[in-house]
């Protein structure tokens, strides 16, 4: 077996599991992180399967700015929430 | 009892995707085909009206469509049309967030205060992260990449600023004319080759060897312009959103 497939094995496991991870925890900030890292392993598996234009696209998009805008969002949530 | 429904419901799901694809009864007859009928072939070998040649780096000249990127000669030469229809979705969802969002007439000032290491790192790295955000659009039909991830990479270099600087405030008025003046351009370009080659952004300039910085015609002009309009429309859009965070 050679190294890539391992890393191919160990990349979309840990793609299943930050998955998981994501949509069953608690806390929402948690979620969020868990989402930006699960698209910088997507990066990885992308760039394996030997697609680079959509590595990148998603490298920038996934976990740079959809994150920010996700936490933005969910900061201005957070005053709605103090009132009660 | 729920998550053992949704596992259970995921690995039936999953079966069948798995079963379809690799035992081959669902597409079995897509094995079978010879790949020179195919269009993506002609795609590839940027041919579709002459019969197709093998395409070499740096000698090929005067192609169909001269980028090396043939993601690229696919998404801006032979579709191009798909993507004046994705820039105008992005354009449409900028404008549905400037209508919920965008009222706000103020000074942009930050909640928290940036301390010094995010000030001088923002500065930093500011030209670099804009630097290569217009390198992946500029060579978008030599290596991987395009429009819309230099766009994606300047809104990102912005967005630092925005976070970093107390006082920075763009002139959003600057980017809302880049925006609409480069999808104006684009539409121009289309109409351009409308006139002069017979159907809407064919491409009208000599497409060059394979592999040059300036070659494939007009591919190179479209990146830049949808480049520059992606990173505006994006830039909005992140304005907005920091909006809600603004002292009043």
């Amino acid at each position: 077996m050679k190294i890539i497939n391992i890393v191919e094995i160990v990349t979309s496991l840990l793609l299943l599991i930050l998955a998981i991870l994501a949509v069953s925890s608690k806390k929402m900030i948690n979620s969020i992180i868990y989402l930006s890292f699960l698209s910088m392993l997507a990066v990885v598996s992308f760039v394996i399967m030997r697609s680079p234009d959509v590595a990148i696209t998603e490298a920038v998009i996934g976990s740079g700015l959809v994150t920010a805008v996700f936490l933005f969002t969910l900061l201005s949530m957070k005053k709605v929430g103090d009132k009660k | 009892m729920k998550k053992i429904v949704a596992i259970l419901f995921l690995g039936i799901l999953g079966f069948f995707i798995f079963s379809g694809i690799y035992a081959n009864d669902a597409f079995g007859s897509f094995g079978k085909v010879n790949l020179n009928d195919r269009v993506s072939n002609k795609f590839i070998t940027k041919s579709v009206t002459n019969d197709n040649e093998i395409v070499e780096y740096n000698k090929s000249s005067n192609l169909e469509t001269g980028s090396s990127n043939y993601v690229t000669s696919i998404v801006v030469n032979y579709r191009s049309f798909d993507t004046l229809g994705e820039v105008t979705v992005l354009f449409v969802s900028s404008l549905g967030v400037a209508l919920l969002l965008g009222s706000f007439g103020g000074k942009l000032t930050l909640k928290y205060k940036a301390n010094f290491i995010l000030r001088v790192g923002a500065k930093t790295v500011f030209p670099l992260i804009a630097l290569i955000g217009i390198y992946i659009f500029t060579h978008g039909h030599l290596t991987p990449g395009g429009g819309f991830p230099g766009g994606s990479m300047i809104a990102s270099a912005v967005l630092l600023l925005y976070l970093s600087d107390e006082n920075f405030r763009a002139k959003m008025s600057s980017f809302k004319l880049t925006e609409s003046l480069m999808g104006s351009l684009y539409v121009l370009v289309g109409i351009f080759g409308l006139f002069t080659a017979g159907y809407f952004l064919s491409n009208f300039l000599n497409t060059g060897v394979v592999g040059n910085l300036f070659s494939a015609g007009i591919v190179p002009i479209v990146y830049v312009l949808v480049g520059l309009k992606v990173g505006s429309e994006l830039t909005g859009i992140i304005t907005d959103f920091l909006k809600e965070e603004v002292n009043e």
